[in-house]
């Protein structure tokens, strides 16, 4: 296992230098146009100002980009600002952007202090308005929705008591994925049922080696015997991620979102694993938390130490998938950026193979990334579930 | 900060989605998956337990038919014996007995040879006085033919007994 995780951590390394100077290449022109702008500018003010910056040259940018791309270059030519552009593409958002200026309006859900509000994204008009609700009167800034006061300007206070439940790009493509998932199993469950004991065939043959490789690769030398009671939910969180991160290499409408990559989402994932740890504890796992094969002293040192490893395996979960998903969006995102910070389409006959690299190696990480998450849930599952026997060579 | 900040819509979203498709897929397709896997990979076992059940039995089968050749193999040998040695027997029972016979008519033969041959010696005896009485009285009637012969003989025979 230690061998595996190794493995991996060196090429999470290799990738994150490789995105980080990719990443700087591509920042640099726009981080000094920042510093020089803000040089004396500090703190929160700092913050504000580069806010209020990015806010007006946000929209003016995406039109560019969607101008530039179907080839409509104008002369009007502001400067390019490459990580607003990466960040709006890999965070989370109320409009799905379908082609052009075509996009799904999304439904805006909001939890506020006078009762919940229901309305369409499109009411935005991608942040350009203001929508007046029932109670507030809303406006997306960033992609999110803040309350205006009556002179139009934004309502910190109120904004923050504000609860957005909006159905958002992340929801609407999980729930995709779900339906995809569904589809997909229950057709193959169909075919099991149909065909008995029989060979599998077809969409079955395909999934038929991956169930029982999350079976005997991933549960079975985890878990041992009981491994039956948590194969539901090992082979529901693999193919949850699985299908989510491939979704999200996917550029156009089906995929585009970044679900797996949104510290939310993994979160709850994390969270999912951590309850089941908790609740399937033996008195041997709790007895080793609690009560430490150390001598007496080392207790006030030792028993922090355990609690906190609870917490941290939970947590490298969290942030392994959502870093390594999200630095692959921004790996890409920044070799197609170089197009339109070099302004030239030579540029595209080397970034457009290396998007293709980079693309080919996602895949295979966003497998790989289905596989820890899982193997390493089922590994912490397996700890969990520890019998007092096998404490005897502890 | 955004990136790193989990945003609560998504997080109860997630939960319900993930809670959702979780029961869904356990449901209608996680537990009838993994049951009929189970029944493959059962009916599999069986199936070559069965066969080595059926190995074995073969095996077992084949054992006891050469077994059994082998008994009547040498329950045969044994008959074959039993008879050759019958057979010697009675042959040496047979020229036992035919020699047995033999000699007693060979003695019977030879004590009748020899009473045959004492009867031909005395037959013999017998003939052999009357002729030579025979052939006496005819050499004595040849030379007893003239007088002074006779008268000579009797003289002579007369001196030989001396009277006394």
């Amino acid at each position: 296992m230690s061998r595996i995780t190794t493995r991996f951590s060196t090429r999470n390394v290799l990738l994150s230098s490789l995105f980080a100077l990719a990443f700087l290449v591509v920042n640099t022109r726009a981080i000094a146009q920042h510093e020089t702008k803000h040089e004396h500018s500090t703190g929160a003010e700092h913050i504000k100002a580069e806010v209020e910056h990015l806010d007006s040259t946000i929209v003016e940018e995406a039109e560019h980009i969607g101008e530039a791309a179907i080839g409509h270059h104008e002369t009007k030519e502001e400067k390019f600002n490459t990580s607003e552009v990466i960040m709006e593409h890999i965070a989370d958002g109320h409009d799905w952007h379908l082609w052009g200026h075509t996009s799904i309006h999304l439904p805006v859900i909001l939890y506020t202090d006078k009762g919940i509000e229901m309305f369409s994204s499109g009411k935005f008009n991608h942040g350009h308005d203001a929508y007046i609700g029932t109670h507030h009167t809303y406006k997306l800034e960033h992609d999110k929705v803040k309350v205006l006061i009556a002179d139009g300007q934004i309502d910190e206070a109120a904004s923050a008591s504000v609860l957005d439940f909006s159905i958002t790009k992340n929801v609407a493509s999980m729930m995709v994925s779900m339906v995809f998932l569904c589809l997909i199993f229950f057709s193959v469950a169909s075919s099991y049922k149909k065909r008995g004991i029989g060979a599998p065939k077809g969409l079955q043959s395909w999934l038929e080696p991956i169930i029982i490789f999350v079976r005997d690769e991933i549960a079975r030398p985890n878990l041992g015997e009981k491994y039956a009671k948590f194969m539901p939910y090992l082979l529901t969180v693999f193919f949850f991620i699985w299908m989510n991160n491939v979704l999200g290499l996917v550029p156009f409408f089906p995929g585009g979102a970044n679900v797996t990559g949104n510290i939310a989402v993994t979160l709850v994932l994390a969270l999912a694993t951590f309850i089941i740890t908790i609740l399937n504890g033996t008195k041997t796992y709790w007895s080793h938390v609690f009560t430490p094969h150390v001598p007496l002293w080392l207790y006030p040192l030792m028993i922090p130490v355990e609690i906190i490893g609870l917490f941290t395996k939970p947590f490298a979960l969290m942030i392994r998938l959502f870093a390594n998903i999200t630095a692959g969006h921004i790996l890409v995102l920044s070799l197609v950026c170089l197009i339109f910070i070099f302004k030239s389409m030579a540029v595209a006959t080397v970034s457009v193979p290396f998007v293709v690299f980079i693309s080919v190696i996602e895949m295979l990480v966003a497998f790989i990334q289905a596989f820890i998450f899982t193997i390493l849930s089922a590994l912490y599952i397996g700890m969990a579930l520890e019998k007092p026997s096998e404490d005897a060579h502890h | 900060m955004d990136l790193v900040t989990p945003s609560i819509g998504l997080v109860f979203w997630s939960t319900i989605s993930f809670l959702v498709l979780f029961f869904l897929l356990t449901k209608f397709a996680w537990k009838p998956i993994t049951a009929a896997l189970q029944e493959r990979e059962d009916s599999i076992d069986e199936a070559l337990k069965a066969a080595e059940n059926a190995r074995k039995q073969m095996e077992k089968l084949t054992a006891d038919n050469e077994k059994l050749l082998n008994q009547a193999r040498a329950e045969r040998d044994a008959m074959l014996k039993d008879a050759n040695d019958m057979k010697e027997s009675i042959i040496a029972q047979a020229k036992k007995s035919a020699a047995e016979e033999g000699n007693k008519m060979i003695a019977n033969a030879k004590a009748s040879i020899e009473q045959e041959k004492v009867a031909a010696m005395n037959e013999l005896k017998t003939q052999v006085a009357l002729i030579s009485v025979d052939m006496a009285e005819k050499i004595l009637r040849k030379k007893m033919e003239d007088r002074t012969q006779q008268e000579a003989f009797v003289n002579e025979n007369l001196k030989s007994i001396s009277l006394n």
